[in-house]
């Protein structure tokens, strides 16, 4: 049984009225059949209703969703001959991320991601998904192998955010994202990057530099949760849903924004309710962006990435200088 | 006239509370320190890069001050000084804050960039303040450094960052997140070039500033006592639910844990970035 989110309460309503209906009609001796047929029209409309309008803190939600699909569960649909490596060589091995090498479609592949668990005990195991150092070294080890096979590099994005703990600092958890984010800029093989559900900050960010970056369509990619940011800015993280909104964290956001290359439709409800479905259409996407990809020369890759990001961000000149300095800004842009 | 300025600024300090003991000194005049809570004549203080020199207290210093006191005189050449931050999440109340910190710190953005001289070798810079937004990194702080590195490769000179800022900018979302892969990545290309990066981390460098180019140079060095670090300490204490010692996330904290090359007193500085910078300079050749 897949647990009902609020905003979806309507349509769990409904959905319960004409299984009574329909448990009635056949007990008893009445006939119900249009009065089902009107309310499962009904239905029909009311869950294009919910699930077309989403509002930010419904994805939110969606995106946290116990049962949505993570990186574990898509690697099998996803690809065949999957191997998990593990450790970075210098610590440990941290569950909150998996890695390893398979087959896609004829290719051989690193596939890297966060991993959270689905119930407590997992979850534990895997630390909620919040990586420490070692998770992002080891994720920078499998990628450095990759480079060296000429493999492309398959990131599934899926954190609340790095592991603020005391021995993430102690062995330089800002470091280890830092380092991604270098390398994997000067990666010599195709990177595609795909949000699977959260995408949490500088944690998230660390397996996101790529050539192509994707969102689930109820996934969210932001600079802080929107807890974080609703304690911030109100004193009050009970306000996270207008956070939500403000923060601009949603897959349309962040296609408004230019930060994406594109939206992944989700199968309507979310991911959860058809994995299987969902995985496809990641499949289709993958299969595109490696056909336009794989041409490329490491000279074109790296430089193409590099201008991708360089054109992220707004910002304006002033019209007058408060002190008279000569006009050298343009010829430097 | 002083007397009597010290005198009563002497009477108030034994009877107001803590935090506020600061203001009663003489603005101008006269400074108390942060660190051991003594007065001293600011005129010392500055002369002295803003040290306390009775207990080495590193006071804040801002861009231009620290411009002054490490670049020859009158090579330093200002980049990208009118580029100004725009609203792109419409957020609320942002771009009214962007006015009063210009107003307040008298700069445009939360970081200076410019090519000048340290003795003599020229380098590409990049000097964070913190007196705009806390230094916050939104969209124009990101372009600003990256043009800086960028110029550094053309110029072929070594990069030089000064940080101080408490991570990505709230108020730009999800685009000051991007602005760490931005620099990151014209570092990377920097340094595929040969180019030297040396990262010199002020308090305070934290969050997406200390997970970025802070913590990408070939030198990291930091000022003692700065606070360098990715996760907030109440964060952590939540988190964890255990008392952190209280050297935690300091310089110092972080030399030991084996994530910074050095750290460099201020007044050592010039001297120290001068070193290095010859011996990566031999027989005057740069990158």
């Amino acid at each position: 049984m897949i647990y009902e989110l609020e905003f979806e309460r309507p349509i769990t309503d409904l959905r319960n009225k004409i299984k009574e209906l329909k448990a009635i009609s056949k007990d008893a001796d009445v006939d119900l059949t249009a009065e089902i047929e009107t309310l499962e029209k009904r239905l029909e409309k009311l869950e294009v209703d919910i699930y077309n309008h989403l509002k930010p803190w419904d994805r939110v939600q969606i995106a946290r969703h116990p049962a949505r699909p993570t990186t574990l569960d898509y690697i099998p649909l996803l690809f065949n001959d999957f191997i998990e490596f593990h450790g970075d060589r210098y610590y440990g091995d941290d569950e909150a991320i998996v890695s390893g090498i398979a087959e896609f479609n004829g290719l051989a592949v690193t596939v890297i991601g966060h991993q959270r668990g689905k119930d407590t005990k997992e979850n534990i195991r895997r630390n909620f998904g919040m990586p420490h150092p070692e998770g992002y070294r080891k994720a920078l080890r499998l990628m450095k192998q990759a480079e060296k096979f000429n493999r492309p590099i398959i990131c599934f994005i899926d954190t609340k955010g790095a592991f603020p703990g005391k021995a993430a600092e102690e062995r330089g958890q800002s470091e280890a994202i830092a380092k991604n984010l270098f390398e994997m800029a000067g990666l010599k093989v195709p990177v595609i990057s795909i949000v699977i559900g959260e995408g949490g900050s500088g944690g998230a960010l660390a397996l996101g530099v790529g050539d192509r970056i994707f969102m689930l369509e109820n996934s969210t990619y932001s600079v802080i949760s929107p807890e974080g940011a609703a304690a911030l800015l109100w004193k009050d993280a009970s306000q996270a849903k207008r956070a939500a909104e403000t923060m601009k964290i949603t897959a349309p956001d962040l296609n408004r924004l230019g930060v994406i290359d594109e939206i992944i439709p989700e199968v309507r409800g979310g991911a959860h309710r058809d994995s299987n479905l969902q995985a496809e259409a990641i499949k289709e996407i993958l299969k595109r962006s490696f056909n336009e990809l794989l041409p490329l020369n490491s000279d074109d890759l790296i430089n193409q990435r590099y201008m991708k990001f360089k054109k992220i961000g707004e910002y304006e000149f002033a019209k007058q200088q408060p002190e008279g300095e000569p006009k050298e800004v343009e010829q430097h842009s | 006239m002083l007397k009597e300025l010290f005198a009563k600024s002497k009477k108030k300090y034994a009877t107001v509370p803590l935090d506020r003991e600061k203001q009663d000194v003489p603005e101008g005049i006269m400074t108390k320190c942060t660190g051991c809570k003594k007065i001293m004549y600011t005129k010392e203080l500055v002369k002295n890069k803003k040290v306390c020199l009775h207990c080495g207290y590193h006071h804040p210093m801002s861009s231009h001050e620290r411009i002054e006191f490490l670049f020859d005189a009158g090579t330093f050449n200002e980049f990208d000084k009118e580029m100004i931050s725009v609203n792109p999440l419409d957020f609320p109340d942002y771009l009214e804050k962007l006015e009063k910190d210009r107003k307040k710190a008298k700069i445009n953005e939360a970081v200076v960039t410019g090519v000048g001289s340290i003795n003599g070798y020229q380098v590409s810079t990049a000097i964070m303040d913190s007196n705009f937004r806390m230094g916050s990194m939104g969209s124009v702080v990101g372009e600003k450094i990256t043009r800086a590195i960028e110029r550094a490769g053309e110029l072929k000179i070594p990069f030089i960052i000064f940080t101080a800022s408490g991570g990505a900018r709230m108020q730009e979302g999800v685009l000051s997140l991007m602005q760490m892969a931005k620099t990151s990545a014209a570092l990377k290309i920097f340094s595929n070039e040969g180019g030297l990066i040396i990262s010199m981390m002020t308090h305070p460098t934290t969050g997406g500033v200390s997970a970025s180019f802070a913590s990408l140079g070939d030198i990291n060095l930091a000022e003692p006592g700065a606070l360098i670090g990715f996760a907030g300490r109440r964060i952590i204490e939540q988190t964890i639910r255990e008392e952190l010692p209280e050297d935690f996330q300091t310089a110092e904290f972080l030399l030991k844990h084996g994530q910074l090359d050095a750290v460099v007193k201020r007044t050592e500085m010039k001297e120290t970035l001068t070193t290095i910078l010859k011996i990566h300079a031999p027989g005057g050749e740069w990158l």
